[in-house]
């Protein structure tokens, strides 16, 4: 059974370039628009494996990240954050709000997929 | 192919966050910016950096990265948002979107206009941003010694509560590793509570040593850690022989899955905010040429419509015919379909404006003005050709306002003006159309200037006797401007009878109100439709004509009292008070009128803008009605006075008349005149 991710970008382009890649890669994708839509998505769909940018509107991705494991809904499912930034902050920022890794955009398809595929275990 | 439909999404997307990139600084330099424009803004650039590098453009990403870091310390507070700042933000806004323009026309970057900009952008960075910068952007290369034969390596990690909270499975770890090579997996339980009421499944109490053969370095195993080697006490370390093994529970092949945390049952149930979730994704994106496809269809039905009505008509039923009705109620469904149909087309002036905005501020730079563009009404809607053909009209009109109108700072001081100028572009639907005005508060048009260019081209006599607005009229006579007369910022080789004839070619009319000392206003009455327009159907000489009903004021059938004459066969309608002179659509067309008098005709009081108003004699009004708009000029090409034609419902085609060129052939002269003798009329008393 192919893992169920769920993407939150605010940027159409990259949530088009994330499922592409990942329903290439034969994961099934949700998308979220920011932060708040992401969340509400999160509660309704059974997701594998949690994507999200940082910077968005009404929510950003660490504050999805603190809702996901604060919630009561599958609070442990890995959440990877996708940014622009990289360096040791964005390391010790992603680490505080409870991410499980970081990706940094842009992002090289293979090493995504390959991330994805070792944190769901498929 | 894939690639190109997430290219052109980019492309859409960037179209959208400039927008909001450009609105947010505007917000700024009004000073309405809050915490929530500024993180706008920055999430504008930083979005477009972000989707840019996704394709490798690289000098878009190059600017906005510089562009973006400085919007950062302005929205952490570290810079503050002075003139001088915000001037460069705007510049930066501006190259941006040129950037990502070049991008899209796959054109190399205008570096001449870029690197000024990067280099006052930096001028506001802190040398702290800068070398984070160089580091963000080198490129990190690792060489390390490879060995023919792999070696073994010993995994040891311990998970810590904080590893389980971060959504990390040990499973999946040894899962990863086991992808590497063959393992062996042992598992460390030492500080498992001995009593089961003591363990706290959010403690981490089990330790994994897991020896992996065949690496050739540690690189592949550290790389699964990648995210995790802080929450687990990695530690990887080539074994060797004498290799002390710890005193360990030893695993066979399976390996023990650790559970994972399950809900805390006390846990408080977090009520989520869904509000605002639902609303972006409530557009709906469509290609352009199946609403093509619909309004052709849509056209066909209205003509349709006409020939059913003609036919049911011509079966003379009776009156209490249910027929009727039921025609009604076609019409009345065709023309809601039209309208949603043409309301799908319609877009907000909003982007054009945006657009001039810049234009304005590049033609305020070039000059050495101060100008201020002011936009209203920028959610008014016009149909997508109007929003694609009024950019250039606009902007040689925004141009040429602030290079003609707008005096210099200097000047202004002289008058009681402010130092900076005004210039509003402003749009509004009123009465079945779009205005569109262009309202500087500069000095208003030097008639006496353009008179002398007029003769000194030879487009009037130099004793010609003209009213002030045909004066002013005179700057979209053909051949007024040239390159000689324009200075290089306006003059692009096109003048003001371009701009008519792009709004003309659009159904539009423009006008001039000049005000010396106060300013001019431009405007552009243009109809809601392009498609289908409101027309009177009137017969002349045995032809059926369609008059398009928003330039007819009124129409009058006049007693031989209401009729003057000038010269030989000038006529002229005297209406209130007033002289306007009548114009014979059959004489013009070159048709025989189906009578001499014009008393047993009917005239059309018609607002131009060349001659303000003139009466167009017809033999007879037959109906108003919707008709659908066909071009001409691909097969006639311009016919002056036809602006078009359409299918009526006898099948037979009727020409559109442009009531503007008609009034423009005879009207000049003709107004002369009546100017001339309202002069000698004010003389005598």
């Amino acid at each position: 059974m192919s893992a169920h991710i769920l993407a939150i970008d605010d940027s159409r382009t990259i949530r088009a370039l994330l499922t592409a890649t990942l329903e290439k890669a034969g994961f099934a994708v949700t998308t979220a628009v920011d932060g708040v839509d992401g969340v509400a998505k999160f509660q309704e769909a059974q997701a594998d494996l949690v994507i999200t940018d940082v910077n968005m509107p009404n929510k950003d991705g660490f504050g999805v990240i603190n809702d996901i494991r604060q919630g009561q809904v599958n609070r442990a499912v890995p959440v990877l954050v996708l940014t622009t930034e990289s360096g040791a902050a964005l390391k010790d920022r992603a680490r505080r709000a409870g991410a499980t890794g970081w990706i940094v955009k842009p992002f090289d398809d293979e090493a995504l997929v390959s991330v994805i595929k070792r944190l769901t275990g498929t | 192919m894939m690639d190109s439909a997430i290219l052109d999404a980019f492309f859409e997307e960037c179209e959208d966050l400039l927008v909001a990139l450009s609105d947010g600084l505007a917000d700024m330099r009004e000073g309405l910016a809050d915490d929530e424009t500024l993180n706008a803004v920055f999430r504008s650039v930083h979005s477009i950096k972000g989707a840019a590098g996704a394709f490798s453009l690289e000098d878009v990403v190059g600017f906005a990265h510089i562009f973006e870091t400085v919007l950062d310390d302005v929205r952490s507070k570290k810079l503050a948002t002075d003139e001088a700042l915000l001037r460069v933000l705007q510049r930066a806004g501006d190259i941006l979107a040129d950037l990502v323009d070049a991008a899209r026309d796959d054109l190399p970057a205008d570096r001449d206009q870029v690197d000024p900009v990067l280099r006052e952008l930096e001028s506001f960075l802190s040398t702290d941003d800068l070398v984070k910068e160089e580091f963000v952007f080198e490129a990190l290369t690792l060489s390390f010694d490879t060995r023919d034969s792999g070696s073994e390596f010993e995994v040891s990690f311990h998970p810590s509560a904080e590893f389980y909270a971060a959504g990390n499975d040990p499973a999946l770890f040894i899962s990863a590793l086991h992808d590497l090579g063959p393992c062996t997996v042992q598992v460390e339980t030492v500080k498992l509570p001995t009593d089961l009421a003591d363990f706290d499944w959010t403690k981490g109490y089990l330790t994994w040593h897991v020896v992996v053969a065949d690496q050739k370095n540690d690189l592949a195993i550290r790389e699964i850690f990648e995210f995790a080697d802080d929450l687990c006490a990695l530690k990887v370390h080539e074994t060797t022989k004498d290799d002390p093994q710890p005193d360990v529970m030893s695993l066979p092949e399976e390996v023990e899955t650790v559970p994972e945390p399950d809900l805390e049952p006390a846990q408080a149930a977090r009520p989520s905010t869904q509000k605002a979730s639902k609303k972006s994704a409530s557009t709906l994106r469509v290609d352009p040429e199946r609403v093509d496809r619909l309004i052709n269809a849509v056209g066909e039905l209205i003509i349709n419509q006409s020939v059913i009505s003609q036919r049911i008509e011509e079966a003379s039923l009776p009156n209490s015919s249910e027929l009727y009705g039921d025609l009604d109620n076609y019409k009345l469904l065709a023309r809601e379909i039209q309208e949603g149909v043409m309301a799908i087309r319609a877009q907000p002036v909003k982007p054009l404006f945006q657009r001039m905005l810049r234009i304005a501020r590049e033609a305020a730079d070039a000059t050495g003005k101060d100008v201020n563009l002011v936009t209203e009404g920028e959610a008014t809607e016009v149909d997508k050709i109007v929003v694609e053909r009024l950019a250039d009209p606009l902007t040689h009109m925004i141009r040429n306002a602030i290079d003609h109108g707008i005096e210099k700072p200097e000047e202004r001081a002289k008058t009681d003006k402010p130092a900076t100028g005004t210039l509003r572009l402003t749009a509004s639907q009123r009465s079945g159309s779009i205005v569109i005005e262009i309202i500087d508060d500069g000095q208003g048009l030097n008639r006496e200037r353009i008179k002398e260019i007029a003769v000194s081209k030879g487009l009037i006599s130099a004793d010609a006797q003209l009213s002030a607005q045909e004066i002013d009229h005179l700057l979209f006579a053909p051949g007024f401007s040239t390159a000689t007369e324009v200075t290089n910022l306006s003059g692009r080789g096109v003048g003001m009878d371009v701009v008519k004839t792009a709004i003309t070619a659009l159904g539009g009319r423009i006008a001039i109100n000049s005000i010396a000392g106060q300013g001019t206003t431009f405007s552009i009455t243009l109809p809601l439709t392009l498609a289908v327009m409101d027309g009177m159907i009137i017969h002349v000489g045995g032809q059926t004509m369609v008059v398009p009903i928003t330039s007819i004021l009124e129409t009058i059938r006049p007693a031989s009292t209401d009729l003057a004459q000038i010269g030989l066969d000038n006529q002229l309608l005297r209406i209130r008070g007033d002289y306007v002179p009548i114009i014979d659509l059959a004489e013009r067309f070159g048709v025989t009128p189906q009578s001499a008098s014009l008393t047993d005709r009917v005239l059309l009081l018609i607002q131009t803008e060349s001659v303000s108003q003139c009466a167009i004699a017809v033999d007879d009004i037959v109906d108003q009605r919707q008709v659908v708009v066909k071009s001409m000029q691909g097969t006639y090409g311009q016919i002056t006075g036809i602006s078009g034609a359409t299918i009526l419902g006898d099948g037979k085609i009727a020409l559109i008349i442009d009531p503007d060129a008609i009034a423009a052939g005879q009207g000049n002269a003709l107004s002369a005149h009546i100017r001339a003798q309202k002069e000698d009329a004010y003389a005598t008393t």
